[in-house]
C-alpha cells in the first residue's frame, strides 16, 4: 500500500481516511494547538463585558446578588439561619462553585453551535472549544472568590491550610462543567432541543446540590450514596470545608469523584466520535 | 521527490438530510429511527445503503500534486469543489479513499474566519492568525507586514464592527496572505473587494506561487486561473472529467459551457433537495426576437429569463440574476422584486409553474462574454437556491458608440451617451 511507504518515510505525514468506530484521544496534537486554546478563551474573556456599561462589574455584581437573594429566601424567609451558623458563608461558599459551573455548562453546551462558522472553515481539534468555553469561567471565578474571601474576613473566620484543597477542587468543578458540557455541546450539534433544556437543567440540578443549603440535611446512608451520584454535591460540600470548616467530605465525595470520572471519559469518548461528522451536520 | 499530495478514490456521500442549514430536531429523529428500518424493509436494503437518501458529492477522485505545484481546480456549482476542498483541509471526513497530505495545510475558503466584531482590527491579527494555524510569535513578528498590506493601520486599535466592509475584507485577505503553510489551498477568496484590491491580492497569490509552495486554487475567475496555475482539473457532477496544461483545460470548460447555447437546464440530480419547495428548470438569454441564442448584439435589447416551479407557497421570494465578466468582474444584481411596490403587493408567491423576466437595454453591455448567475431566496429567511455560473453568453459590439476608432474599451458597460459639444 502507498500509505505504508508514505508512513514510513515522514512523521509529519497527515493519513486523512474514512474513520470507524471510536477513536483515541490524540493528546500530541492537542498540545500542538495550544496557542489557539490560549487565544479562544482570550477571545471569550475580552469581548464577555465589552460594550456593557457596567463591564467587568458584571462579575462582582451577579454572585453578590445571588448570596443575596439566598440569604434573604432562604436564611430570613425559612429561617435556616437558626439551623446554620452563618447563613450568608454558607451561600457565598456554595455559589462559587456553583457559579463557575453553571456558567461554564451553559457556554460550553452551547459552544459548537455558536462557533459553527469556524467548524465549517478551518480544521483544528474540535476539542478546543468546549474546554476554552469552560476555561474561560475562571476569571469570573477568581473574582467570586475575592468576595468571599472578604466575606470571611468580615466574618471572621479562621484561615486554614485546608484553603490549598481549593485547587484541586476547582479544577473538579471544571472537570465536571468539562464533562458534562462535551455530551450536552456535541448533542446539541446534533439536535437543538439541548439548547432549550440546558437553562432548566442547570436549575434543577441547583436544586439538587447543596448550594442554599448544607449537604447535612441529607441524611441517611441509601439517601447520601444517591444524593452523591450528583457530583456537585461532594464538590460543594469540599469547597464549603476547606473554607468554613463544614462537614469534611467523606463517601459523599468520594462517589462524586468518581461519577465526574465517568462522565468524563464517556463524554470525551462520544465527543470524539460525533466530531467527524460536525461540520456536516451542524 | 514525495508528491505533496496524493488524493486516492476519494469519495464523500453526503445523507441529503442533512444539507447545510437544516438540523435535525429530537422528534424528527426518533420518528426518523421508526420509520427507517420499515422504509428498508419494503425496498429490501439496509438504511445506511439507502440510495434514495443520499447523494455522492463527490466520487471516485484521485490525482496527486507534486511539491511546488500549483494546480487549479473549475467546475461549475455543484460539482464538488467546496467537498473537495473541504476534505483537504481536514475539515470533513471522506466517505471512502484517502488522502495523504505531506506538510503544513493552510486552507482559506473564506477570508476572516473567526472575526470577531467587537475586537479591534490588532486583536482580530492575532485571533485569525492563531486560527488559521500561525504560531503567536509569527504573527507578531509579520505584524507590521500585514498591518502595511492592509492599508488600515489608522483604524487598528478600532473594533472591526466599525469597519467599512472594505477595510474589513482586506484586513482580512491580509492576515490570510502572510499564512506561510507549505501548502495552500484556496476557495474563491479572491473574488472579494474591489478591482484594485483584487489585483493585489492576486499579485500576492502570484509571489506564494513563486516561492514555491504547493497551492491548490478553485476560482470561476479563468484569468487568474490562466494567470496562476499549471495544471488544472475539471470537476463535473462530482467526478473528475480532466486534469491537462491550464491553458487546455480552460478552454476545453469554456467551450463545454457553449454546448447548451444561451439556455442552462438543470437536470433534477444538479438540484440540491435543500432547495425544495423552489425547482429551478432552466436560465435563458433570448435576443429581440425571442430566440434562444449564445451571441447577442450590443445595439439591440435582450432578455434573460428564469423559469422555475414552486411547490408550496413562498413568501418574499425573490429571483435574483447576478451579471459578471467571465473574467470575474462583477456587472450588476438585479430581483425580481426590486420595485418596492410590487414587493409590498406580492407577500408570498403560491405554488405554479412560474417565468421571471427582465429585459436589458440596448447600449448598455460592452461587447464581450459575460457570465449568468442565478439565485432564489427569501430574504434574510431563507436561500433555496444558487447557481453563480448557471450560463455564459456573448455580446457582440458591432455598431456600438465609438466603434470607428479599432481600439478596446474598458469596462463592462458601453451606455451610449448623449454628448452635448459647446462652445461658449
Amino acid at each position: 500500500m502507498i500509505e505504508n511507504v508514505l508512513k514510513r518515510n515522514d512523521p509529519d505525514i497527515i493519513i486523512v481516511r474514512p474513520s470507524r468506530g471510536w477513536s483515541a484521544l490524540n493528546l500530541p496534537e492537542l498540545w500542538k494547538y495550544r496557542e489557539l486554546l490560549y487565544f479562544m478563551v482570550w477571545r471569550d474573556i475580552k469581548v464577555r463585558y465589552k460594550q456593557a456599561v457596567l463591564g467587568i462589574a458584571w462579575a462582582i455584581l451577579l454572585p453578590v446578588v445571588n448570596i443575596l437573594i439566598f440569604t434573604f429566601v432562604f436564611g430570613v424567609l425559612f429561617k435556616q439561619n437558626q439551623t446554620v451558623a452563618n447563613y450568608p458563608l454558607l451561600a457565598a461558599t456554595g455559589q462559587l462553585p456553583w457559579g463557575l459551573f453553571a456558567a461554564a455548562l451553559g457556554r460550553c453546551s452551547v459552544s459548537l453551535v455558536g462557533n459553527s462558522n469556524l467548524l465549517t472553515k478551518v480544521y483544528f481539534p474540535r476539542l478546543i472549544i468546549p474546554i476554552s468555553s469552560v476555561l474561560s469561567g475562571l476569571v469570573d471565578f477568581s473574582i467570586s472568590f475575592l468576595i468571599v474571601l472578604g466575606l470571611m474576613f468580615y466574618y471572621r473566620t479562621s484561615f486554614s491550610w485546608n484553603l490549598l484543597w481549593l485547587i484541586p477542587l476547582t479544577l473538579l468543578v471544571v472537570l465536571t462543567s468539562l464533562s458534562v458540557g462535551l455530551w450536552l455541546s456535541a448533542l446539541n450539534v446534533r439536535y437543538r432541543d439541548v439548547q432549550q433544556i440546558v437553562p432548566f437543567l442547570i436549575q434543577i440540578w441547583m436544586y439538587a446540590s447543596p448550594v442554599a443549603y448544607s449537604a447535612g440535611l441529607v441524611t441517611g446512608r441509601f439517601t447520601r450514596i444517591i444524593y452523591g451520584l450528583n457530583p456537585m454535591a461532594g464538590i460543594i460540600q469540599g469547597f464549603r470545608w476547606a473554607m468554613i470548616h463544614g462537614d469534611p467530605p467523606g463517601e459523599l465525595f468520594i462517589i462524586s469523584v468518581v461519577m465526574v470520572l465517568i462522565f468524563f471519559v464517556s463524554g470525551l469518548f462520544y465527543f470524539r466520535r460525533m466530531e467527524r461528522t460536525f461540520a456536516d451536520t451542524i | 521527490m514525495p508528491s505533496a499530495i496524493v488524493v486516492d478514490h476519494l469519495g464523500k456521500r453526503y445523507r441529503i438530510g442533512l444539507a447545510p442549514q437544516r438540523y435535525q430536531t429530537l422528534s424528527e429523529n426518533i420518528s426518523r429511527m421508526f420509520s427507517a428500518p420499515l422504509r428498508a424493509i419494503r425496498r429490501g436494503q439496509s438504511p445506511a445503503l439507502d440510495g434514495e437518501d443520499t447523494i455522492w458529492a463527490l466520487k471516485d477522485i484521485s490525482f496527486t500534486v507534486e511539491k511546488g505545484q500549483v494546480l487549479g481546480i473549475i467546475g461549475r456549482n455543484g460539482a464538488g469543489k467546496s467537498t473537495l476542498l473541504k476534505l483537504l483541509s481536514r475539515i470533513t471526513e471522506p466517505t471512502e479513499g484517502f488522502l495523504t497530505i505531506r506538510g503544513r495545510v493552510g486552507s482559506l475558503l473564506e477570508v476572516g474566519t473567526g472575526f470577531h466584531p467587537e475586537l479591534t482590527g490588532r486583536e482580530n491579527i492575532f485571533l485569525n492568525g492563531a486560527i488559521l494555524g500561525m504560531k503567536r510569535s509569527e504573527i507578531a513578528r509579520r505584524f507590521d507586514e500585514i498591518v502595511d498590506f492592509s492599508e488600515v493601520e489608522q483604524f487598528i486599535d478600532t473594533p472591526v464592527k466599525r469597519y467599512s466592509s472594505g477595510m474589513y475584507l482586506r484586513l482580512a485577505f491580509a492576515v490570510a496572505a502572510h499564512l506561510e503553510p507549505e501548502i495552500l489551498v484556496v476557495d474563491e477568496v479572491l473574488a472579494v473587494g474591489d478591482a484594485e484590491f483584487q489585483k493585489k491580492c492576486l499579485g500576492k497569490m502570484g509571489d506564494v506561487a513563486q516561492q514555491g509552495r504547493t497551492v491548490l486554487f478553485v476560482s470561476h475567475n479563468m484569468s487568474a486561473i490562466l494567470r496562476l496555475t499549471n495544471e488544472t482539473i475539471i470537476l463535473e457532477k462530482g467526478k473528475m472529467v480532466l486534469r491537462a496544461p491550464s491553458a487546455e483545460a480552460v478552454d476545453r470548460y469554456l467551450t463545454s459551457s457553449h454546448t447548451n447555447v444561451g439556455e442552462r437546464v438543470w437536470e433534477a440530480d444538479e438540484v440540491p433537495a435543500s432547495s425544495a419547495p423552489f425547482h429551478p428548470i432552466a436560465l435563458r438569454v433570448k435576443n429581440k426576437d425571442g430566440k434562444v441564442v449564445d451571441s447577442l448584439r450590443s445595439i439591440e435589447p435582450f432578455t434573460i429569463e428564469m423559469e422555475y416551479s414552486l411547490d408550496a407557497s413562498v413568501p418574499a421570494l425573490r429571483i435574483g440574476i447576478y451579471m459578471n465578466t467571465t473574467r470575474g468582474e462583477a456587472v450588476f444584481t438585479s430581483f425580481d422584486t426590486d420595485d418596492a411596490a410590487r414587493y409590498e403587493k406580492q407577500t408570498r408567491r403560491t405554488p405554479g409553474h412560474y417565468f421571471s423576466r427582465c429585459t436589458i437595454p440596448a447600449d448598455m453591455l460592452n461587447g464581450g462574454r459575460y457570465s449568468l448567475g442565478v439565485n432564489a431566496s427569501s430574504y434574510q429567511i431563507r436561500r433555496f437556491f444558487g447557481d453563480d455560473q448557471a450560463l455564459d453568453f456573448n455580446v457582440d459590439g458591432t455598431g456600438a458608440p465609438g466603434m470607428q476608432w479599432i481600439e478596446s474599451r474598458p469596462g463592462p458597460i458601453r451606455p451610449r451617451l448623449n454628448w452635448e459639444i459647446v462652445c461658449e
